[in-house]
């Protein structure tokens, strides 16, 4: 019918199945808060697992995250803080089509990742140094208690998986500089990067429980 | 179509994100500083209730569901739900299996085989290394 | 009736195999989905007659006993994880529900197509792994003998865990697609009840497949690294795996049975040409399945040692599960009281489907129940269970699906008189092959046994010759439905007179989906209020209906 007219104002992003912008980006905000819970459900099963171990286990629990570096972990904590900062303050200035700023401030937030993976390296390669490693191939033997390796196999899983997702969001943060630098985005039309805002966040969010639990409780 | 309350475009205040920012680096110090004071069992009270008020902080300004529509609310908190649902029902077997029978409550394998060629410490070699009747909750 | 417009459709527009290849329509997708459950189903059911020829005696018939149980394992693996969670949602769903909207396309077409690639990637590297010494711990991969034995478990839960992201991402889709692109003025309560079912499955598949996906990583890194979280040995818990397996197998089974579920909602509806008797508790109890069914995992572990507290909330739980089920029955029954009933064949399999899941789901319960479940537990009195609930349940609701729409995603009728003899030879061979296993379970015949006591034997060759039967069924079927194809007669554009929107665009229906922009004047149940001609009436099969 008006099939022709609508193309007219038809928006270079709208796309062909949408009937509006608005439509559309609420489509692709639902979308991600969908994947988002997906993503909770999966660290649970390991966060489940360390309720498990640590109910049978909780002396030993104790003593082996007396080994982990609470300075370090506090550090990670602070700059993944900050990089949350960063990534709304990102979203902010695309908002008032500030695109030297919107690249910038993802610049620093993807920065900020790096340093926290820098810190994680430290961290696992020290503990390889001592022995304190996942499963079998655990060799340390300064930590009291029954299994201590059971300790180690579920904080390098739990903050394993999370790295993980660390670099995958970095991966996305560079893909969105590239856009924003190709001029892809305006106050009218961010979604991506509220997307990538989201699931930037919700990896802080992630780290926000981890830390405590294994850094802190044991 | 949606009626949602939402505003497509709403925009935060810059000094919301900050305050927040600043929020969560004071509760990071908190939480830190509380984790070396025993308090005994209310320690992981205390640190999980630190936690869930800096996540509150992220999810509702950062991630903006305190300005959004109030379904991504609802998703958020089913994911929560049914994680606690997981982990809650697990656990009713996992430390209840001693009930009837004792024995089925005791560590599955107190000394696993990787430890048999180890030196070990001192400290290590102690009475919890016994399987103890009940398990060491 | 037919200008040149029609002769323009999904399948031939646009042209090239590119085109394909890089489709971002769902109908194609849809359409490659079908074919790819074709496949796995030939699969699957072929390891079904393997298993079913060793059983014939109870010595060795065709194979020894390894060999025996990777041949169970891979019929379990390939039937649930390549055929009948994907079947219906991605390919009758994929299909049809947009068009059940009004809308164009699915929310976000290339997610559609990426879950159809991670689909190809799993199951290549599913059967890859039967190549390379093939799995041999049965579906459910316990610990400790996954982590310890010598097969390809790796390869198997990897193909899996890639295919557990397209089940993520097609339930991911439909849930945006039926809060955002339904027309303006659909309500909730105006859907058809197959989108409901599509709903509320969507909801269990992007809410318990992440588990699965952290239990296979986790059972790859302890089979790879050793890590010892279930491994008795390093310290572990084995219950802890089955704990992790079955919060999504459980929910997995309602994947399986909701959007079926939707289906025969649809065939009684429109094939008693009557109004649904009670929508709103039809739309609730897809909902309440899906919320029960997460609380009752543990009713699969009620022998491991799991504690006494927890078996007797889960076997609470599973009983209360029942509840909506039956909510349907009722409800489905009630609709075709003293409606105007035409048996054609997709309301045979509805019909096949309402005996059969019953029974299914009612033996359901006596499993469920803690003490008869000792003795019963890990007999064929189980597999005979879940066959009646999957095949019995799903595949008839599927193959309903499959003869109601197809008029819809080809422009071709098939043979009615075979359509006809094919279910009714595959109601019967079905029957003589599982409900012969009830007997046998109850006689105590433990499952995925490759031998057995002689006084099992003269059942168990029936259950066989049953299994010869059921798949002569599903042949004839293939033959008439590719015979359609090429030499089918021309559909009407509502052969069965329905009344929801998919029905008013062309057959096949246009890339872009309808003619002329949806209308919705009537609820999609509405025939006390809208009489719409059956397209099927006015051309002559030559059968009676």
């Amino acid at each position: 019918m008006s099939h022709a007219d609508s193309h007219a104002a038809h928006p270079k992003h709208l796309a062909h199945h949408f009937s509006d912008s608005v439509q559309q980006a609420e489509s692709a905000k639902l979308g991600m808060w969908i994947f988002l819970l997906t993503e909770i459900l999966l660290f649970g099963g390991l966060f489940c697992a360390y309720a498990v171990f640590r109910a049978w286990n909780h002396e030993m629990f104790y003593s082996a995250h007396k080994f982990l570096d609470v300075t370090l972990g506090s550090i990670n904590t602070v700059v993944l803080i900050t990089s949350s900062v960063t990534m709304a303050l990102s979203i902010h200035a695309m908002q008032l089509g500030k695109k030297k700023q919107t690249l910038i401030l993802l610049a620093i937030t993807l920065l900020l990742a790096a340093v926290f993976l820098v810190v994680k390296y430290f961290e696992y390669s020290h503990k390889f140094h001592l022995g304190q490693l996942p499963g079998k191939y655990y060799t340390f033997t300064g930590v009291p208690g029954d299994n201590p390796h059971i300790f180690f196999s579920v904080y390098f899983a739990m903050t394993g998986l999370h790295g993980i997702h660390v670099l995958g969001g970095m991966g996305a943060i560079i893909w969105m500089m590239l856009r924003t630098a190709k001029n892809n985005f305006s106050p009218e039309y961010y979604t991506p990067l509220e997307l990538t805002g989201l699931y930037w966040h919700l990896v802080d969010l992630i780290w926000i429980f981890l830390f405590p639990l294994l850094y802190l409780i044991g | 179509m949606s009626h949602e309350q939402s505003h497509p475009h709403h925009i935060v205040p810059l000094k919301i994100y900050l305050a927040v920012g600043a929020a969560l680096l004071i509760l990071t110090a908190v939480t830190v500083a509380v984790s070396f004071i025993d308090l005994g069992g209310l320690n992981i009270v205390v640190a999980l209730a630190v936690a869930a008020v800096k996540a509150s902080l992220v999810i509702l300004f950062f991630m903006h569901l305190k300005y959004d529509n109030k379904l991504y609310m609802i998703i958020f908190l089913v994911a929560i739900v049914f994680l606690a649902i997981f982990i809650t029902f697990t656990m009713f077997d996992t430390l209840d299996r001693g009930v009837i029978n004792p024995e089925m409550d005791l560590h599955i394998n107190p000394r696993a085989k990787i430890y048999q060629n180890m030196p070990m410490d001192t400290a290590a070699v102690s009475s919890d290394t016994l399987p103890p009747p009940a398990s060491g909750h | 009736m037919y200008d040149n417009e029609s002769e323009r459709n999904y399948l031939n527009t646009p042209r090239g195999w590119k085109s394909w290849l890089f489709t971002l329509d769902h109908k194609r997708i849809g359409l490659m989905y079908l074919i790819a459950m074709g496949a796995a189903f030939l699969l699957g059911g072929i390891l079904a007659t393997l298993v079913r020829l060793e059983l014939l005696t109870p010595g060795r018939d065709i194979m020894g006993a390894e060999t025996y149980n990777q041949i169970f394992t891979l019929h379990g693996a390939v039937m649930i994880f390549l055929f009948i969670i994907p079947s219906i949602p991605a390919a009758l769903g994929n299909f049809i529900l947009p068009q059940m909207l009004g809308a164009k396309d699915v929310a976000f077409p290339r997610l559609n197509l990426a879950s159809w690639y991670i689909f190809v990637a799993g199951s290549l590297f599913a059967v890859y792994s039967i190549w390379t010494s093939a799995v041999d711990t049965g579906w459910t991969f316990y610990t400790p003998y996954s982590t310890d034995s010598t097969k390809s478990v790796i390869s198997m839960t990897l193909g899996v865990f890639i295919l557990g992201f397209s089940s993520i991402f097609t339930g991911l889709n439909f849930i945006v697609t039926i809060h955002k692109l339904r027309l303006p003025g659909q309500k909730w309560f105006e859907l058809p009840l197959f989108v409901w079912g599509l709903y509320a499955t969507a909801i269990i598949q992007v809410l318990a497949t992440p588990v699965l996906s952290i239990t296979l990583v986790l059972l790859i890194i302890e089979k790879a690294g050793g890590v010892g979280i279930f491994d008795p040995a390093m310290g572990g818990d084995p219950v802890l795996f089955q704990h992790f397996f079955w919060f999504y197998s459980h929910p997995a089974v309602y994947i399986m049975i909701l959007p079926g579920m939707g289906i025969i909602s649809e065939v009684i509806s429109v094939f008693s040409r009557k109004k649904i008797f009670g929508y709103k508790a039809i739309a609730f109890s897809s909902i309440a399945i899906a919320f029960i069914g997460f609380l009752v995992w543990g009713h699969h572990m009620f022998v491991s040692t799991q504690s006494p507290l927890a078996a007797v909330i889960f076997s609470f739980l599973t009983f209360m599960n029942a509840i909506p089920s039956g909510v349907k029955i009722f409800n489905w029954m009630a609709t075709m009281y003293k409606g105007h009933i035409k048996l054609e064949t997709p309301m045979l399999y509805a019909f096949s489907f309402l005996f059969l899941f019953t029974i299914g789901g009612l033996t359901g319960i006596f499993l469920g129940v803690i003490a008869t479940d000792i003795h019963l537990h890990n007999t064929y009195f189980v597999v005979a269970h879940f066959h009646y609930v999957m095949v019995g349940g799903t595949v008839m609701a599927f193959l309903a699906g499959i003869h109601y729409w197809w008029p819809k995603m080809f422009g071709k009728m098939y043979s009615e008189f075979w359509a006809r003899i094919a279910c009714l030879i595959i109601f019967i061979g079905f029957n003589f092959t599982f409900f012969t296993q009830f007997i046998l379970g109850t006689k105590g015949m433990p499952r995925r046994y490759y031998t057995y006591l002689d006084q099992y034997q003269p059942l168990h060759a029936f259950s066989s010759v049953g299994s010869w039967i059921l798949g002569l069924g599903f042949i004839i079927m293939a033959i008439y439905l590719i015979h359609s194809l090429v030499k089918g007669e021309k559909a009407g554009r509502n052969p069965w007179g329905a009344l929801t929107l998919e029905w008013t665009s062309p057959i096949p229906p246009p890339p872009e989906n309808f003619d002329k922009d949806p209308v919705l004047n009537h609820g999609p149940y509405d025939y006390d209020k809208v009489v719409m001609e059956r397209d099927i009436d006015k051309v002559k099969m030559g059968s009676v209906s």
